[in-house]
């Protein structure tokens, strides 16, 4: 096959794209322009969209030696992820942006452009297995439980899947580096990246504040308890989230000494409710947008069904129930968990699983507390 | 990808391969030793090959060779002549602050200016051009008018890079004269390929590069006329009249001279060669691709005498299709070209030439530079001829984004 490497200058995608060419593909390395702007000297490794992660991604462009270009994608990333990570944060919700880049940027544009150039597939570093199925090809989980990526995959419709090649799911991350390093891929210890790449010190909510001056959740507000009582104050919602504890300043200690969390978040009042941990715990989660990997199931319970509810979480038991609509995206879906799940925010994305068969995802629209 | 059996090399105006006598000079000198600057045998014998270079330089481009400063290259050439008259203008006379320059300026220029705006308070005035983009002289007249106490420097480049298009120098020059303002040209790309004669164009500072005439890279020339001050840029040990420091690099200005000279003895064949094939390329493409437009000046007289366009140059525009993508096209076919963008910083960006001359950012993203040089075939242009129409399907097929 004539594949597209998506090469981000780490570790990962160069040995994915070494090991397509070693099974024999005829392999072009691209590095995808995220910024227009790009932060030049960043310290350490942590993003995806430095000059010097696309000269690591050259560097290994060479090694291999494949042919390696830039492709621009910086306004389609602007509109599709950043501008959407904004507006969900400004809505009082909290987006996964990687998920958002995978749907739309990573399996879609650059995916688009690859087959309309005469590619057939594109090869990334995520750590996720592909293979096929009874019914058309599956996503599964990667081997090495502690670097699975299949939850920010689940975003993948068969159509996406069938051009995705995923060559590192069967290999542990360590296996990984060392097979960078027998390559000669100076890029075999470099530190893997955590944070969102366009935040460049990892600071969320100081992004949000300095690119959204005039957006809803800026407001100074009162830090509630659930009875009604102000403890705290905040420097508006923005960047807020459901389930955290830190950086809140609580004046006012809880009547047990026990430790608060922020329970809900209202950006047009500016009302933000904190409580105890158990208060957080989560058994229903209505999900709306879903995208399904395969057929859209109707109803599933089995002994093997769980979810995950944020990159590298945990799994989940979960009974899931699909209330169909046309187009398929307008569907609704029911997920009860037999395990409760806490600090569970809107926006964030539920990947549902059968045994470690990628069933779909769904974006959470809000969710039942157990104490309520 | 498989590669394709030949390279097709069409990207002359980035670099061209060195010629035999550039070679041949430039290695008779690696192996010997001797410091310019040293006053023994060897030192002088490697400083009457500097000043021997710097003779030969003189004669074929119309200078007196005191005029002739080496340098680096093309980069530092254009950093010298913009930092070091300012320098040496605003010292003279605090109010010369104004440089006046044009929108399709190389980077070399124009990032210097916008540095000496930002750092040193110049200010900056990058004059429009037409849809050819050529500078629109009339604008400089009204320009130069305006706060005519206040002119520091006009840089203006002999031939733009991208699109091939002669400047209107001499009236640039007629003009200055009467304001007593300097003028710079980044001559890079014409030395060689159109007739530059240094004293006869009467600008006061001309760039050029060795490895764009068919010598070594990493070694340039400013002509600078002696009665222009410049404030140095690097300081040293003195070489260069004080002008520019550092130990002189004796083989590669040998290297250096060669083409020069060898270029400027044989521009005028080249031109009418070289353009020859390029007006067979233009032919082809368009008629492979009805719908591409010629970017830039005229094809029509490039035989030396009125040439409005440099004879090496073909750029255009394939609308609805992605330049980016059709470099890749046609590099896993062999053919080598350029989308004229500055991504040096790793994003493609729209051509800002293209932009100065009022095209949209779609159609500055559509655009590829071709050009032709002293090793171009016939051959060469047949395989572009032959491989753009299936290139440009194929790059639409996967679309604008």
């Amino acid at each position: 096959m004539r594949v597209i490497a998506a090469m981000s200058g780490g570790v990962d995608s160069a040995v994915a794209a070494a090991r397509a060419v070693e099974a024999g593909h005829d392999v072009t390395g691209i590095h995808l322009a995220l910024s227009r702007n790009p932060a030049s000297y960043r310290s350490g490794a942590r993003g995806c969209c430095t000059v010097e992660d696309a000269n690591d991604a050259r560097r290994a462009a060479d090694v291999i030696g494949i042919p390696f270009y830039v492709w621009d994608m910086s306004d389609r990333f602007h509109e599709d992820v950043v501008e959407d990570f904004m507006a969900e944060y400004a809505a009082g919700r909290t987006p996964n942006p990687c998920l958002r880049c995978n749907e739309r940027i990573k399996f879609a544009a650059v995916l688009d452009r690859a087959l309309g150039l005469g590619f057939d597939a594109v090869v990334t570093g995520h750590y996720a297995v592909v293979r096929d199925g009874a019914d058309g090809v599956e996503l599964h989980r990667a081997s090495d439980a502690a670097k699975d990526q299949s939850y920010v995959l689940g975003v993948l419709t068969q159509d996406q899947l069938r051009h995705s090649l995923f060559p590192l799911g069967d290999t542990p991350k360590p296996l990984v580096r060392q097979e960078a390093a027998r390559r000669g891929l100076l890029v075999a210890d470099k530190p893997d990246s955590h944070d969102i790449c366009f935040v460049a010190d990892g600071d969320n909510a100081g992004w949000l504040r300095e690119k959204l001056p005039d957006a809803v959740g800026r407001t100074p507000g009162p830090i509630l308890d659930e009875a009604g009582a102000e403890v705290g104050r905040h420097e508006g919602t923005l960047g807020l989230t459901i389930g955290q504890r830190r950086g809140l300043r609580l004046g006012v200690p809880a009547a047990d000494g026990k430790p608060r969390f922020v329970l809900d978040i209202s950006p047009v009042s500016g009302t933000v409710t904190v409580g105890p941990r158990e208060h957080l715990a989560v058994d229903r989660i209505e999900g709306i947008k879903p995208r399904w990997c395969g057929g859209a199931p109707a109803r599933l319970d089995g002994a093997g069904v769980t979810v995950q509810l944020r990159a590298h979480g945990e799994e989940h038991r979960a009974a899931v129930s699909v209330t169909r609509a046309e187009p398929v995206e307008a569907s609704t879906v029911a997920i009860e968990l037999l395990d409760p799940a806490f600090g569970i925010a809107p926006g964030q994305a539920a990947v549902i699983y059968d045994g470690t068969r990628v069933v779909g995802s769904v974006t959470i629209a809000s969710t039942r507390r157990v104490s309520a | 990808m498989t590669r394709a059996p030949r390279t097709v090399y069409l990207d002359h105006a980035a670099t061209t391969p060195m010629v035999p006598a550039a070679v041949e000079a430039m290695s008779a000198h690696l192996l010997e030793v001797g410091n310019a600057s040293s006053l023994h045998a060897s030192g002088r014998r490697a400083r009457r090959v500097v000043e021997e270079s710097r003779e030969t330089i003189a004669q074929a481009l119309g200078c007196r060779p005191g005029e002739v400063v080496f340098t680096s290259g093309g980069t530092e050439a254009d950093n010298l002549a913009l930092k070091g008259a300012f320098w040496s203008r605003r010292a003279r006379d605090a109010r010369r602050v104004r440089i006046l320059s044009t929108g399709i300026e190389h980077h070399a220029v124009l990032d210097p200016l916008h540095w000496l705006a930002e750092v040193e308070g110049a200010q900056v005035e990058l004059l429009p051009v037409d849809r050819d983009g050529r500078l629109s002289v009339d604008t400089l007249r009204s320009a130069l008018a305006q706060a005519a106490e206040e002119n520091a420097l006009i840089s203006v480049m002999w031939a733009n890079n991208e699109v091939g298009t002669l400047q209107p120098l001499d009236e640039v020059v007629a003009l200055a004269g009467e304001y007593g303002v300097p003028v710079h040209t980044d001559a890079v790309q014409a030395v060689g390929a159109v007739p530059v004669d240094f004293a006869a164009s009467g600008v006061d500072a001309l760039t050029l590069t060795g490895h764009k005439v068919g010598g070594p890279y990493g070694v340039g020339a400013l002509l600078a006329r002696r009665e222009l001050d410049l404030t140095a840029l690097l300081h040293g040990g003195g070489q260069e009249r004080d002008v520019r420091s550092g130990t002189i690099d004796v083989p590669a200005i040998a290297g250096f001279a060669a083409a020069v000279e060898l270029a400027v003895k044989e521009q005028s064949g080249y031109a009418a060669r070289v353009g020859a094939l390029r007006d067979q390329l233009v032919t082809g493409v368009l008629a492979a691709v009805p719908d591409a437009v010629l970017n830039g000046a005229s094809t029509g007289s490039t035989d030396g005498g009125g040439a409005d366009r440099l004879p090496g140059n073909a750029h255009f525009s394939f609308p609805d299709c992605e330049g980016d993508s059709l470099l890749m096209l046609l590099d896993a076919q062999g053919i080598e070209c350029s989308t004229g963008s500055a991504c040096s910083a790793g994003v493609p960006q729209p051509s800002h030439v293209l932009l100065a001359m009022g095209r949209s950012e779609a159609e500055a993203r559509s655009s590829l530079r071709f050009s032709l040089g002293h090793t171009s075939t016939s051959a060469d242009v047949e395989a572009l001829v032959a491989a753009i129409g299936p290139c440009v399907e194929r790059a639409r097929s996967a679309g604008m984004r």
